[in-house]
């Protein structure tokens, strides 16, 4: 514990939250550099000093990972920045990448014992400027790592996979991670866009991963190139997580969506992020950005998209979504980002149907007013049609970002068991119905956030070391866990080792 | 075998056929996909890391050689710069698959092959595929003249029968591959399957050849994508009353369903791009009197 300091209260913090510096809107608007400039040295402690190291952590609890969230934050106000390091990668090794994208409000900011009644402590810009001091100085911790004789699959190199990858390396497992792009990272490289998630930074945390013995093979295509049950069997892995996000994205089914000029967010995103056409004509792949940019959809996607297209020099770009602001998916920050660089909302507004010239190509899209009704099953009120309100709106690119349906691959050509939508099913520990065989993320849940992903990487891994005895290192401490579940002849339940049976 | 090594320089070229002026075979190490491989599916090529990636249908594999096998049009800006670039022994940056459903063949008992020009590549392991399962197995192959002709003995080789058809006459019959397919509906009345092959144009000819006889007719489609595992969604095609994504749901699907008019519009979704690609790529080049006809 912290060497007893004077004990802050709410009224001796610093009351205001440290603000980050931001490129000016209309200049970031066009261009992909990073929007947010990170914390200085002096900002972060000033901001470490907000916090009131409460007794009852409930940012740990609000984290998916739990991370040690005070315990990093007294090593910043120590100025022991390379110890915070330490603290946060014992959970998390993509500090860098996680302080940019989670969604801090609704996990740990939000539960801040401080946001009772000031601003909650900038916990996310905090962990930002730990990881990206660790990248500039190089700091990478590879812990000793003990060889457990055991290899493992893990399919798709995204969030999900980069997390349980990190926690089998460091139980000693021989990690081969498969990705079916030419380069690694799933959608911190392929959808999160530069300006608010450089691909450099991500090449750096996978650049540790591979530090720790992890082995990416990209250019696989797993369900095709080989199955999930050959890597079972015939290719000798002992366990397999499978995180191959959910994809297949979903259109609406009104006419004109095969116009040209109607594309998925993931194919902007894709084509703009990983494939670089941003970047044409050095790159090749093409893109035919629109001048009139209607995106369909407020998540996090949209954002991506409308700023996206923006940057790619769009005059316009209308956000059509069919319920408010308040039911509005994505971040507060990001819906205020994309408003501060000319982003126009048109909320409660629905599209019916897409208008195209003699060419095909996109000339306006037809939209109807809705209303808010009752609350359904999602306890959000229903947006409901007006009768007689539909109108025009001017645009050559519709995009779609309403969300993402499973992707069939695996079902296709694995026995998996899937759930009624499509997606894998599995139990409480993510093992799916094939026995070693694991799966988290999206494919499992149906799209959510980074962090959400990476919680359920560490969670099957978690079930996955149960499942080949290893000890978990984690559960090593909590006594709490130990104590109610008494351990057989005087060993504790976690220490036990299992005896492995391979079912054939 | 050591896949990571090979795979961190990238997919080696071990052979290299030109059919003509723009045809050209590429034949690529890749043992796992060799094994893997099945008639109808399709892999998709990034020559470098700056390239763009392009699906091709894989036109052959040899698991005992460990090689998979494409033919590529220089059409483009990319597949001519393939053209010029790719000699045996050097490398792709990127080969991934095999992606898309295989197709479902050895139910049909006589099986008409058509393959159009390009076509006729991919359309040869479903021709072996049929002969293998015991099928009679016409082919018609259409080229638009004797010139452009290639793989006529591997046709020969599979093939009970063999039709080729080319625009000007120059080589078996004159006209379009619909009319070795009427020749071929002619002869035989108990034809139960067609798969064709090629451009969008011919293989909706092929579909109405056939739909008066309600013969079922399967069409591979090769619509623009990104990535081919069903992320990006730029492949969708109509087929009947259901949008499907080609790369996932197909590249095959009941030509008698398919809404081809929808396909080839979207085909032409880059034309621009492209053009100015292309353009500008031959510019940079100065290629001498090449791609004129």
């Amino acid at each position: 514990m912290a060497a007893a300091k004077k004990k802050k209260t709410i009224r001796t913090i610093p009351q205001a939250r440290t603000p980050m510096r931001e490129q000016d809107p209309l200049a970031r608007a066009r261009n992909f550099e990073e929007v947010t400039l990170g914390y200085s040295r002096e900002e972060a402690l000033v901001e470490a000093e907000r916090c009131l190291m409460c007794a009852d952590q409930p940012c740990v609890r609000g984290c998916p990972v739990s991370i040690d969230i005070p315990g990093f934050i007294l090593k910043v106000s120590e100025k022991n920045f390379h110890g915070a390091y330490d603290v946060i990668t014992d959970t998390n090794l993509l500090a860098s990448v996680c302080g940019r994208v989670c969604p801090q409000e609704s996990q740990c900011e939000g539960v801040c014992t401080v946001g009772e009644s000031l601003e909650p402590v900038a916990i996310g810009r905090l962990e930002r400027f730990v990881g990206d001091m660790a990248i500039r100085e190089g700091w990478a911790n590879v812990p000793y790592i003990e060889p457990a004789g055991l290899r493992v699959g893990i399919v798709g190199s995204g969030p999900a996979g980069m997390a349980c990858a990190a926690d089998m390396a460091k139980a000693g497992c021989e990690v081969v991670v498969y990705e079916a792009f030419h380069t690694p990272g799933g959608v911190l490289k392929y959808g999160i866009p530069d300006f608010r998630l450089p691909n450099s930074v991500v090449d750096v945390e996978i650049d540790k991963l591979a530090k720790l013995g992890i082995r990416f093979e990209c250019n696989t295509l797993v369900g095709r190139l080989f199955t999930v049950e050959q890597m079972v069997t015939e290719m000798g892995f002992h366990a397999v997580f499978i995180g191959t996000g959910a994809g297949y994205p979903s259109f609406m089914g009104i006419p004109g969506e095969s116009l040209n000029g109607v594309l998925s967010a993931n194919e902007l995103l894709t084509r703009c992020n990983l494939m670089r056409a941003r970047d044409f004509p050095a790159y090749d792949t093409p893109l035919a950005p629109g001048k009139r940019v209607a995106v369909i959809g407020a998540g996090n996607t949209a954002m991506d998209a409308m700023r996206v297209s923006l940057r790619l020099g769009a005059e316009k770009v209308l956000c059509l979504y069919r319920r408010t602001r308040a039911e509005a998916p994505a971040r507060a920050e990001e819906i205020h980002h994309a408003g501060e660089e000319g982003v126009e909302f048109h909320w409660l507004t629905s599209p019916v149907e897409i208008l195209g010239d003699a060419l095909k190509r996109v000339r306006a899209i037809r939209c109807i007013k809705m209303e808010l009704g009752e609350p359904d099953a999602s306890g959000r009120r229903r947006p409901v049609p007006v009768a007689g309100s539909e109108f025009e709106i001017e645009a050559d690119s519709v995009v779609y970002a309403i969300g993402t349906n499973a992707n069939p691959i695996l079902g296709q050509t694995s026995k998996l068991a899937l759930d009624k939508r499509g997606y894998i099913a599995t139990d409480g520990n993510l093992a799916t119905s094939i026995p070693g065989v694991f799966a988290g993320g999206d494919i499992v849940t149906g799209a959510a956030t980074v962090i959400q992903a990476m919680g359920a990487g560490r969670k099957a891994a978690r079930g996955m070391k149960a499942w080949l005895g290893l000890r978990d290192t984690e559960s090593i401490y909590e006594e709490a866990d130990a104590a109610a579940v008494p351990g057989a002849f005087g060993i504790p339940a976690q220490e036990r080792n299992h005896a492995r049976v391979r079912i054939a | 075998m050591p896949d990571v090594a090979q795979q961190a320089q990238g997919f080696e070229i071990v052979a290299r056929e030109d059919f003509s002026e723009a045809t050209y075979l590429l034949e690529v190490r890749h043992p796992m996909m060799a094994r893997a491989a099945r008639p109808g599916q399709f892999a998709i090529v990034m020559q470098s890391e700056h390239g763009e990636r392009i699906p091709l249908t894989l036109a052959d594999f040899d698991a005992a050689k460990g090689t998979v096998t494409f033919v590529i049009q220089a059409v483009g800006k990319t597949t001519r710069e393939m053209q010029r670039d790719c000699r045996v022994g050097t490398r792709l940056y990127a080969v991934v698959g095999p992606m898309g459903i295989p197709s479902e063949l050895g139910r049909a008992r006589k099986v008409v092959c058509v393959g159009g020009g390009l076509g006729v590549a991919p359309v040869f392991p479903q021709a072996r595929a049929c002969k293998q399962a015991g099928a009679y197995v016409i082919g018609v192959v259409g080229f638009r003249s004797k010139e452009l002709m290639f793989w006529e003995d591997k046709f020969r080789a599979v093939c009970d029968e063999l039709i080729v058809c080319t625009d000007d006459g120059s080589a078996g019959i004159k006209g379009l591959v619909t009319a070795g397919i009427a020749q071929a509906l002619a002869k035989h009345a108990d034809i139960d399957e067609v798969i064709a092959i090629g451009p969008p144009v011919m293989m909706k000819g092929c579909a109405e050849a056939t739909r008066e006889r309600g013969i079922r007719t399967m069409v591979s489609l090769n619509p623009v994508m990104v990535d081919g595992t069903g992320m990006c969604g730029g492949c969708r095609v109509k087929v009947g009353d259901a949008v499907k994504f080609a790369c996932v749901d197909g590249p095959d699907f009941d030509g008698h369903q398919v809404d081809f008019d929808d396909l080839t519009s979207r085909l032409g979704r880059f034309k621009a791009t492209e053009r100015e690609a292309l353009e500008r790529w031959q510019e940079s080049c100065r290629m001498p009197g090449r791609g004129e006809a």
